[in-house]
């Protein structure tokens, strides 16, 4: 519980993070990028977590619990993206996401 | 009497087979020349003793030769209706063994000399010994399903043997015209033995033959078109026989099936398998006599008669020695027939069936051995025509003497077994009609002339260079020629009459001296043309062919009927019947199918483009969908 700030402006910040991470996904050219903008959806969807947690039941603790997993887990994704990310380079020298449609059909 | 060991009398050819035919490549030629002749001397001594058993021990009872039978079930349809595999033991079966096993073990005995050096030698003897497992479970078949099965096989074997030397093109052909008439033939005795079990009752040879039961006191039960279904059905199964023992509309085959090696020739083209037809029809007699008053033996009568008359005549133009004898033979089988044709069922009537047997029986020695001479001489001199021949009795002595006898046996000489089996059958004829007997006397004097032309041609005539002097055969080829050649004059001596008989009882057969006197008097005018005509070269043959103008042509071209069938399936089977419906398949079915496939293949390429490969367009739709759900679902349930 913050003083003087209620749950729906919170939501809202984490809504409009939310959207400006899939507007990223969908636009940015860059394979980083793209990564950056996954994480910035990661982070949206974490806050809900611990602030529906905090205001509708602060006796609970699950909700923040479950954040730290995903901020594990968002580790190691981001991990291995970027592991895939290294190899395409090595294969294509480029991070584009044009140069990656080899493989259609 | 327990003859269920007859069981092995085929199996043991089979065990032959299936040993030499799977290690073919392993066991060295030398080995299974032996392995085959002693399985078939097994199986030799088991026919004699069987026959020995039967007709002196135990198969007459009272003055009636009983049939034995072994039955070991194998379908079941209904409870009258079911197919067995067993063995039957009576008058005609026992010849028959004798006859199979005896001509079969001579070819063996003869091929290990004749086939020495070839490079198929164990597969050879592997296909020979298969072909005695077929032939003797036809023998001994209790039922049509049973014969129908083992006449397949013979089939099979025949076309493997003639195409024994699947290199050269004309083998190839000729077995597979062998396969495609006698198939065809099949056919219609395929639908023979449909109709006969489904109005008959039975497929019981037992049940169907007996003069009292169903089968025959009820054949005018139904009809179709005039006739009796159940004659229908006889005649549909002597097309099946007719096929197989080359009688006239369907006997195209057998000349070509003289591409295979000769003891193939002597043992399945001349003695055994082609008799098979005449066997059907002996094996169904009583149905053929009692059926509508004897309707579908006369027409027996009537194509055994033409195909007599008709081969004797393609047979004297000939020049391939191995053909001669090959329509020799399709003559002797149109005799075999009209004899069995004009055939009565009780007592003395019978003696057109138990003349035909008896032909049949003397016809396998006479013909195996001259199939088997001519394989020597063919040995000898490395060619099948009559001008490649001549002064032959120089060189070859044994095979002339054997060749002789086997010649005068064929042209009724007297003394001889052909005089005392052809004089009964031109008397059965007489007896029954005249017009038939004269037919028969006349192919008795044209079968003395064309035996006797060929025997000139070979070891008389011209005195000629051989490249390489001719020399006799091995005794591994001369001893089957002697034995065969003592069968050929013994074998008349048989009083057959008290052996094998249309009604089971024996009856007194005796000679009738002026129609064997007229037989044998022509016979000998025959002999006497060849003998002015061949005997010291001249160009009085030419002469003659030449005063015999389109005649002689025609003969010498087979009366062109391999020329006609071609042009009947060339021409019109192939152009005016297949090749629409040909078109039809082409362009109406396969233009179905095409359109169907074309059409997912052009959709499918519209469709392709979605796949873009770009990450971003996989994730805009799903988000798209996500978006267009949750609205859905707000929509719908929320507000």
């Amino acid at each position: 519980m913050i003083e003087g700030i209620s749950i729906y402006e919170i939501l809202t910040l984490t809504s409009i993070l939310f959207f400006i991470g899939v507007y990223g996904f969908l636009t940015r050219k860059n394979l980083i990028t793209m990564l950056l903008s996954i994480e910035l959806i990661l982070n949206a969807s974490a806050i809900n977590f611990v602030v529906i947690n905090t205001y509708l039941y602060p006796e609970n603790l699950q909700g923040v619990y479950f954040s730290v997993f995903m901020v594990a887990i968002a580790a190691a994704e981001t991990a291995l993206a970027v592991a895939i990310i290294i190899n395409l380079y090595k294969l294509i020298t480029s991070v584009e996401v044009k140069d990656t449609e080899i493989m259609k059909y | 009497m327990d003859f269920s060991y007859t069981a092995l009398i085929p199996l043991i050819p089979l065990a032959v087979f299936l040993l030499l035919g799977m290690n073919y490549t392993r066991i060295k030629p030398a080995v299974s020349g032996w392995i085959g002749s002693l399985g078939l001397l097994v199986t030799l001594l088991l026919s004699y003793y069987t026959a020995y058993q039967y007709f002196f021990v135990v198969g007459k009872v009272g003055e009636v030769y009983q049939t034995f039978t072994e039955h070991w079930r194998w379908m079941t349809f209904t409870d009258t209706l079911y197919i067995d595999m067993g063995v039957m033991i009576d008058q005609i079966s026992v010849m028959m063994l004798v006859v199979v096993s005896t001509i079969s073990f001579m070819v063996h005995l003869y091929s290990r000399g004749y086939m020495k050096g070839d490079g198929g030698y164990t597969k050879f003897f592997a296909f020979l010994s298969l072909f005695t497992f077929s032939m003797m479970g036809l023998v001994l078949a209790v039922n049509l399903f049973q014969i129908y099965i083992f006449w397949e096989l013979v089939g099979v074997s025949s076309f493997l043997l003639i195409g024994y030397y699947y290199t050269k093109p004309s083998a190839v052909s000729a077995a597979k015209k062998a396969f495609i008439v006698t198939r065809f033939a099949d056919l219609g005795f395929l639908i023979g033995i449909l109709i006969i079990g489904y109005y008959g009752g039975s497929f019981d040879f037992v049940t169907l033959v007996d003069p009292e039961g169903s089968a025959i006191a009820n054949w005018a039960s139904t009809s179709f078109m005039g006739l009796s279904v159940i004659t229908w059905g006889l005649i549909l199964i002597f097309m099946g026989g007719a096929g197989k023992s080359a009688m006239f509309p369907l006997h195209i085959w057998l000349p070509d099936a003289m591409e295979g090696p000769t003891p193939v020739s002597a043992l399945i083209h001349a003695a055994t398998m082609v008799v098979a037809g005449v066997y059907l029809v002996a094996r169904l007699f009583p149905m053929y006599y009692f059926v509508e008053s004897g309707y579908a033996l006369n027409l027996v009568a009537w194509v055994g008669a033409f195909s007599a008359l008709f081969a004797a005549v393609i047979a004297l133009t000939q020049n391939d020695i191995k053909r001669v004898l090959a329509y020799s033979t399709m003559s002797q089988i149109g005799y075999m027939m009209l004899a069995l044709g004009v055939s009565g069922y009780e007592g003395h009537d019978g003696l057109g069936y138990m003349s035909s047997m008896f032909h049949l029986f003397t016809h396998a020695m006479f013909k195996g051995l001259l199939f088997l001479a001519a394989g020597s001489i063919i040995h000898a001199v490395h060619s099948n025509y009559l001008k490649d021949m001549g002064s032959l009795r120089k060189y070859m002595p044994v095979t002339h003497i054997t060749f002789l006898i086997a010649a005068l046996s064929i042209s009724g000489f007297p003394g001889f077994a052909g005089f005392f089996s052809k004089d009964e059958i031109l008397v059965a004829a007489y007896e029954h009609n005249p017009f038939i007997y004269l037919i028969g006397l006349l192919v008795a004097g044209m079968t003395a002339f064309y035996m006797f032309r060929i025997y000139f041609g070979i070891f008389w005539g011209e005195d000629r260079k051989y490249e390489h002097t001719p020399h006799e055969s091995p005794v591994s080829m001369t001893f089957p020629l002697v034995f065969l050649a003592a069968m050929s004059i013994l074998t008349g001596y048989i009083p057959f009459s008290s052996l094998v008989t249309a009604d089971h009882m024996p009856f007194e057969a005796h000679l009738n001296y002026p129609l064997a006197g007229l037989a044998v008097g022509v016979g000998l005018i025959g002999i006497g043309l060849a003998y002015l005509l061949y005997k010291k070269p001249s160009d009085l043959p030419e002469r003659v062919s030449k005063g015999f103008g389109n005649l002689y042509t025609w003969a010498y071209h087979k009366f062109y009927f391999d020329e006609l069938y071609l042009f009947i399936t060339k021409e019109i089977i192939f152009k005016r019947i297949s090749a629409p419906f040909a078109w039809f398949d082409r362009n109406v079915v396969d233009g179905t199918m095409n359109l169907i496939g074309n059409s997912t293949v052009a959709g499918s390429k519209g469709i392709r483009k979605l796949q873009s490969g770009r990450l971003q367009d996989y994730a805009f739709a799903f988000i798209a969908g996500a978006v267009i759900l949750a609205m859905l679902f707000i929509y719908n349930w929320i507000i």
